[in-house]
């Protein structure tokens, strides 16, 4: 009944009649009521969840006493999921122990001198460098801090990086220590 | 009464044609068989799962040793599950071989396309679930893939992993997926891809025989159905009374195991992306499968192709040739970039996004090119058979990278023997 009514219409009044707009009134207010619909979804969904993953909060796991690591090690340190490196010139790099490539653990390989990921056969030298692909890009650190001999490793800010520069590593300040 | 309700979904009378088994082989019926039996055992399931990281690994092994019929239960669900995705895909393989995407059902082609992805959604938040290193560590890989999308990956993955790692959000977003949204989304796709049979006709018959001879649908059609419905329950209640689902060690965030595996049915795309820089693996190919999947439904086809298993003779013959073709080339393409291609070490210097991406994959196309040309030029095919050929080439390919990533990667992921 409606239909046809509404095709008749169509036929014989040409101006946009009452009708007309009153249609284009509830189409545009039903857009915008799905609009909304949708965007009190999808807040909802992500409830909670902005504060936890936006990597600005501070948390600094000790990882041990700066003498106690000795040069050209590599420390794995379990709880805050990273190594933590001395280089041979005695500065501190934290490498998450995340593959870069689609995020397996990747374990140190004493031996080889490298990290070899079990996933899909990346390796990453000690200062987290990509020696073979799939991962396009080296592991990412976590800053270090030291104070009073202990090395602080703060695993909230996870830095993501192109490549390995001098300045990534962090040493004992001679006077302190 | 259950009578006219039956009639709800078939008509009174079905073409005498339409029963023939080679026609269809019952993987229609099949699909709808399993998701049954999926969602009967799924239900029982829920009695007893806990959807949290401490209690998930428990309640499971609570059901399997110490529930009656615990593990006959969960394996029909994980046998089902896993029979759905090749049933659903030799499903799609029957509708294109027998031309059946043509239109009036190049709308339905859609719809079943998106209900196989459904079923594959459907089975990737079910494998998070038992809360075992397999699950947890196929996951981490499969989320981790989203991050090479431009733009939109890295938030889509906070998103689906509610946080940075895989961890309680996450399962609480799988198990909400798996257990009420897909669900509610798979009920309401099914009957309108039912509906959509019923609108064009019934399912496709060759031209030449349709219309010939009417036969009752509860006497002829439906007795078939139950017949392979029946057959199909008791072979998956075999299978579940002496196979079980496998259950791994508890998940450990802090231990990947060696070599670690997406699910066997993403194994295609894993075996990609061990060739291709993760942009193109996950990202680029993936979008232009879809799209070539979709795009195959448009154009026009002369409607005496319907119901014809390969098109022609000629179609089945190129069908042949494109098959071997790739199933040779396949291999040989693996080989070859395992070994000998390494465009990262020859043109160092350049983004790996190029070196390991962009050349590899113009390499590909090209040699692709140069191939599709030989052949139309040797066989001079109509549109039909050329989408046809190039359909089963790429299939093909990904069938034989689905089964080298299955069995043929060991340690490393290196190349190895299975046995």
């Amino acid at each position: 009944m409606i239909r046809s009514n509404r095709g008749k219409i169509k036929k014989t009044a040409e101006p946009p009649s009452r009708r007309s707009f009153l249609t284009i009134l509830w189409t545009v207010l039903g857009i915008a009521a799905i609009g909304e619909l949708i965007a009190v979804i999808i807040t909802f969904l992500k409830r909670g969840k902005t504060g936890k993953i936006s990597g600005k909060s501070e948390n600094l796991i000790e990882a041990g006493y700066a003498d106690s690591f000795p040069v050209n090690s590599v420390t794995a340190n379990i709880q805050g999921r990273f190594y933590l490196c001395r280089m041979a010139d005695g500065g501190f790099l934290a490498l998450s122990s995340k593959c870069t490539h689609l995020g397996c653990t990747v374990p140190w390989e004493e031996k080889e001198k490298r990290f070899a990921c079990p996933c899909h056969g990346s390796s990453f030298d000690s200062n987290g460098s990509v020696i073979t692909a799939p991962a396009a890009r080296p592991l990412d650190m976590f800053p270090v801090h030291i104070e009073n001999n202990m090395v602080k490793v703060d695993t909230g800010k996870r830095i993501e990086r192109e490549k390995f520069l001098k300045n990534q590593l962090t040493y004992v300040k001679k006077g302190l220590s | 009464m259950h009578k006219s309700l039956m009639l709800h979904f078939r008509p009174k009378k079905v073409d005498e044609k339409a029963l023939d088994f080679t026609l269809t082989f019952g993987l229609g019926g099949m699909a709808v068989t399993l998701i049954a039996l999926l969602f009967a055992t799924g239900l029982l399931l829920k009695f007893y799962y806990l959807p949290f990281p401490d209690r998930a690994y428990d309640s499971i092994t609570y059901l399997t040793d110490t529930v009656t019929f615990g593990p006959f239960i969960r394996n029909i669900h994980y046998w089902s599950a896993n029979f759905l995705v090749i049933v659903g895909f030799f499903h799609l393989l029957r509708v294109f071989f027998t031309s059946a995407y043509h239109p009036p059902r190049r709308l339905n082609w859609v719809i079943g396309i998106g209900l196989l992805l459904i079923i594959l959604l459907f089975n990737f938040s079910g494998y998070l679930l038992p809360w075992d290193q397999l699950s947890y560590w196929a996951v981490t890989i499969c989320t981790g893939m989203m991050e090479y999308v431009p733009w939109i990956g890295k938030g889509m993955q906070l998103a689906i992993r509610g946080g940075r790692d895989v961890g309680s959000s996450t399962l609480s977003i799988f198990y909400a997926a798996h257990t009420a949204f897909l669900p509610a989304v798979i009920i309401l796709l099914m009957p309108f891809h039912f509906w959509r049979v019923r609108k064009a006709g019934g399912i496709v018959v060759p031209v030449s025989s349709s219309g010939e001879k009417k036969v009752s649908s509860i006497q002829d059609l439906m007795l078939r159905e139950l017949v392979v419905a029946l057959v199909l329950v008791a072979f998956v209640f075999c299978i579940s009374i002496f196979f079980n689902a496998p259950l791994g060690e508890k998940a450990n965030p802090g231990l990947s195991p060696n070599p670690t595996k997406a699910p066997w049915y993403f194994m295609g795309f894993q075996e990609i992306l061990l060739h291709f820089h993760p942009l193109y693996a996950v990202c680029i190919i993936p979008l232009l499968v879809l799209l070539g999947l979709l795009g195959a439904a448009r154009g026009k086809y002369p409607s005496s192709r319907e119901g014809i298993w390969f098109v022609s003779s000629k179609g089945r013959f190129m069908a042949i040739v494109s098959f071997i073709a790739a199933i040779m080339l396949a291999p040989a393409g693996i080989l070859l970039d395992e070994y000998v291609v390494d465009f990262v070490a020859w043109i160092p210097g350049v983004s790996p996004i190029v070196s390991n991406g962009l050349i590899p994959f113009l390499v590909v196309f090209l040699l692709c090119t140069l191939l599709y040309l030989l052949a139309v030029k040797l066989f001079s095919p109509d549109r039909n058979e050329k989408v046809q050929m190039v359909f089963v080439f790429f299939i093909t390919v990904f069938i034989v990278f689905t089964i080298i990533g299955i069995w043929f990667r060991g340690e490393g992921m290196k190349l190895a023997r299975p046995f």
